[in-house]
């Protein structure tokens, strides 16, 4: 080993399936923690050559900027649609979306929810931020109540608005889900918790055990009014306890992967 | 040659399938043959017509409104259809189910009971053929024994029982 | 070449997507198209092929638009109250460039309407249908060999512009039975370089239809209107019937124009000189060659099942050259023979449109 590697030994470094280039999420988005992870995943896994990532309509929808895969970017809700087109026809590709809440569990509920139930063999990273960011800041299905957004000024009213949608609880109702998961990434213990649920998001795919799903609750700095470290405090603090962390499915077969 | 044909039924009495093996025949015999169904749900228990044209020429309308050849079924059909057959053209009438009798002089009417004559050869179902075959003997304009082939080749398919 | 079978034209555009090497089928069950789906879940499963039936319209030309992202031939069909489901997937695949086939078999409309023949999403089909700037090549057969014919070849187009490409059809020529020669069965085709396969020892690749930058989306628009011209330069289509020595032409795709034909021959046996303009292609339309008709005849007679949507079209092509009457059938009603010929007497006696509509 020359004297110089020796000295200057790399500990950390951009995965390979993540791209050279910089994003456009605000300063403490959760994203860019959620992207890097997915990326060392991918890396790990060895899967770079075969994946294939769908983007959502939301602000991840430059996603196919960032990471270093062949890249669709789908109509706002559809990508379980989408994915499931692009699986079908190639069941050797890792198929993989990407999918923020307002995507997920409002415009696209029903895309989700029968994609699940399909069993299709692909995986989904749902990311919970409680608020529509992209568009400003404007009530989501999984908005609590009582918390003001745009179009809440007054808060979520329950009465006028409905109730705050616990995806992971729902969809893990369904049979053809083999994997649903709640995590967070507010804390380095978390954050390696979140690491390794994604980990065997994709083994189970790689398995073909069936739909996983990997929600994600997480923080809107910008659209919450707050600093990053407030935002993670909130989350902690109000979201947790609406939407408890845990897994809600695990099939058959994914301990052992 | 151009023959247009009407048959019609209540759904179930084999009206469409009549049809088709007429212009299985048709075409066996190196005609232009169209068929088309009436459709939707109309067909679950209700009338159920379809309409056959048989033509030396290439078929440009596939529905009419008047045809040369009719077969009736049953009493709506023999309503309905009656008073639609083209002069000098051909009524053929399940009289095991239609009461009513043609005043029309300037078409020939068959009464043949259909229904009776399937269930003494043994097989009520058939009651369609007993009156396509009617109707071929006394306006031929397919050979019999083409529609006997197109029978054997396209029994239909039964549906299976969960529908 | 196999010989001349006897097809209902739902099952025949399965089977000729088949043959022009579908690969995957997406759809939803609606009157009158569903055989379309019935056929292709047997037949495609037999063939190791992809068949699903979506839980929505949408869904379904979402997963049309994934599989054509995997580079694969791929097809959904549907009736008008799923067409206009479709419009948002379409409009994205229209501008990613992506090859692939819709099948609209047209019913009575607006709303639910019926689940009779009818022409009336002319207009949606051929001038968009979807936001934003974009045009689909639309195929018009008339007969049963023709849909055949024309499913083939939209997959062909498809991928010859990258490009979706639409079957006109209606409930007519759906359910209908007429003989048909059936081509060979093709090769599938192997993906496209474009496409998502998994970035092995090549450069990633994206497929999308965003581009936040103006001038960056104004030179996809240039491209994709580029394409366009192409298409209008090379790919109309359309046929004549009895037109050469004709006083009176009657404009007409479709079903209905197959019905304009029969009345045409009986207007011709009592001696008046009337002939057919077809067209088979709807956009790109022939305005040209109508054009030059309009120049010839006395009198245009427009027939559609719908309220006078090719009307607008005919129209343009004609820049009032000629007097143009329209005849229309609307909400599943399917013209008589009869009916047209009763038109064209009228022209003949002089008599006012039988279907008011302010003439050209
Ligand atoms: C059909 C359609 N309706 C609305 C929009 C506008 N829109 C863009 S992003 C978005 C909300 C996305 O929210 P979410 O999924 O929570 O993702 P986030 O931006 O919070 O990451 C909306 C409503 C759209 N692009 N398409």
């Amino acid at each position: 080993m020359a004297e110089a590697e020796k000295l200057e030994r790399v500990v950390f470094s951009r995965p390979k399936a993540l791209s050279d280039t910089t994003t456009h999420y605000c300063p403490g988005c959760i994203h860019g923690i959620v992207h890097r992870l997915i990326a060392e995943a991918i890396d790990e896994l060895g899967i770079q050559e075969r994946t294939i990532g769908i983007a959502p309509v939301g602000c991840s929808v430059l996603a196919y900027h960032y990471f270093d895969v062949d890249f669709a970017e789908a109509a706002h809700g559809r990508a379980p649609a989408m994915a499931t087109g692009l699986k079908r026809v190639q069941p050797d590709k890792i198929v993989f979306t990407y999918q923020g809440d307002g995507d997920l569990a409002a415009i696209g509920t029903n895309e989700i929810i029968h994609a699940v139930n399909r069993g299709e063999n692909i995986t989904t990273f749902f990311i919970n931020n409680a608020i529509y960011g992209m568009t400003g800041g404007q009530m989501a299905p999984t908005t609590l109540p009582g918390q003001v957004t745009t179009s809440t000024p007054f808060g979520r009213d329950v009465r006028a608005a409905g109730y705050p949608l616990r995806v992971c609880e729902m969809v893990a109702t369904l049979s053809g889900a083999a994997y649903v998961v709640r995590r967070t990434a507010i804390n380095p213990r978390e954050i390696r918790r979140l690491k390794k649920a994604i980990l065997t998001a994709f083994k189970v795919q790689m398995a073909g055990l069936g739909y996983s799903l990997v929600e994600v609750v997480s923080n809107c700095p910008t659209n919450w009014g707050m600093t990053p470290i407030e935002s993670l405090e909130w989350i902690e603090k109000n979201m947790l306890p609406y939407y408890p962390l845990g897994d809600f499915k695990v099939a058959e077969g994914v301990e052992n992967l | 040659m151009h023959e247009e044909v009407i048959i019609s039924g209540f759904g179930g009495q084999g009206a469409l399938f009549a049809g088709q093996l007429l212009t299985y025949a048709g075409l066996a015999e190196g005609r232009h043959v169209s068929w088309i169904p009436s459709y939707g749900p109309e067909m679950r228990g209700g009338t159920a017509h379809c309409t056959v044209i048989i033509s030396d020429e290439p078929i440009g309308s596939p529905i009419i409104y008047r045809p040369t050849s009719c077969i009736v079924l049953n009493p709506p059909s023999f309503e309905k259809y009656e008073p639609l057959v083209k002069p000098g053209g051909y009524l053929i009438v399940n009289s095991s189910l239609v009461r009513q009798k043609s005043a029309r002089t300037d078409i020939t009417v068959v009464e043949v009971p259909a229904n009776d004559l399937a269930y003494e050869i043994g097989n009520v179902r058939v009651a369609n053929l007993v009156l396509l075959g009617a109707l071929l003997g006394i306006n031929p304009f397919v050979k019999l024994e083409s529609v006997i082939q197109a029978l054997e080749e396209h029994v239909p398919e039964q549906r299976p029982a969960y529908h | 070449m196999s010989a001349k079978m006897l097809m209902k034209g739902n099952e025949a555009i399965a089977e000729s997507a088949i043959r022009a090497g579908c690969q995957a089928y997406f759809g939803y069950p609606i009157t009158p198209q569903t055989e379309v789906l019935e056929y292709m879940s047997r037949r495609m499963p037999q063939l190791g092929r992809v068949f699903l039936q979506a839980e929505s319209e949408l869904a379904a030309v979402n997963m049309l638009y994934g599989a054509a992202c995997a580079g694969v031939r791929a097809m959904t069909s549907t009736s008008s109250p799923g067409f206009s489901l479709m419009q948002e997937g379409i409009s994205y695949i229209a501008c990613s460039m992506v090859p692939a086939v819709v099948v609209n078999v047209m019913r009575g409309g607006p709303g639910l309407g019926n689940i009779q023949p009818a022409q009336a999403d002319y207009s949606q089909m051929t001038k968009g249908g979807g936001h934003g700037d974009y045009k689909v090549l639309t195929l018009a057969p008339s007969t049963i060999q023709e849909l055949v014919d024309h499913v083939g070849l939209a997959f062909d187009l498809a991928d010859k512009y990258r490009q979706i490409v639409f079957v006109i059809a209606d409930g007519m020529l759906g359910q209908m039975m007429e003989p048909v020669e059936l081509p060979e069965m093709r090769e599938l085709r192997s993906p496209p370089a474009w496409a998502l396969t998994g970035a092995k020892g090549r450069p990633k690749n994206i497929i999308t239809s965003l581009y936040l930058n103006a001038p960056e989306l104004e030179k996809i628009n240039q491209q994709l209107q580029a394409v366009f011209r192409r298409i209008e330069a090379d790919e109309v289509r359309y046929e004549t019937y009895l037109l050469d020595d004709a006083d009176i032409a009657i404009v007409a795709y479709g079903t209905a124009a197959r019905i304009a034909r029969t009345a045409i021959r009986r207007a011709r046996e009592a001696g008046i000189r009337v002939g057919l303009f077809r067209p088979i292609t709807v956009y790109p339309f022939p305005y040209e060659a109508l054009g030059e008709v309009a120049g010839r005849v006395q009198e245009m007679l427009v027939v559609e099942m719908s309220a006078g949507q090719m009307l607008e079209d005919v129209r343009i092509a004609t820049c009032c050259q000629v007097p143009i009457r329209f005849f229309g059938k609307m909400g599943g009603i399917v013209p008589l023979p009869e009916d047209i010929l009763a038109e064209i007497e009228a022209i003949t006696q002089g008599k006012p449109a039988l279907v008011a509509r302010e003439g050209a």
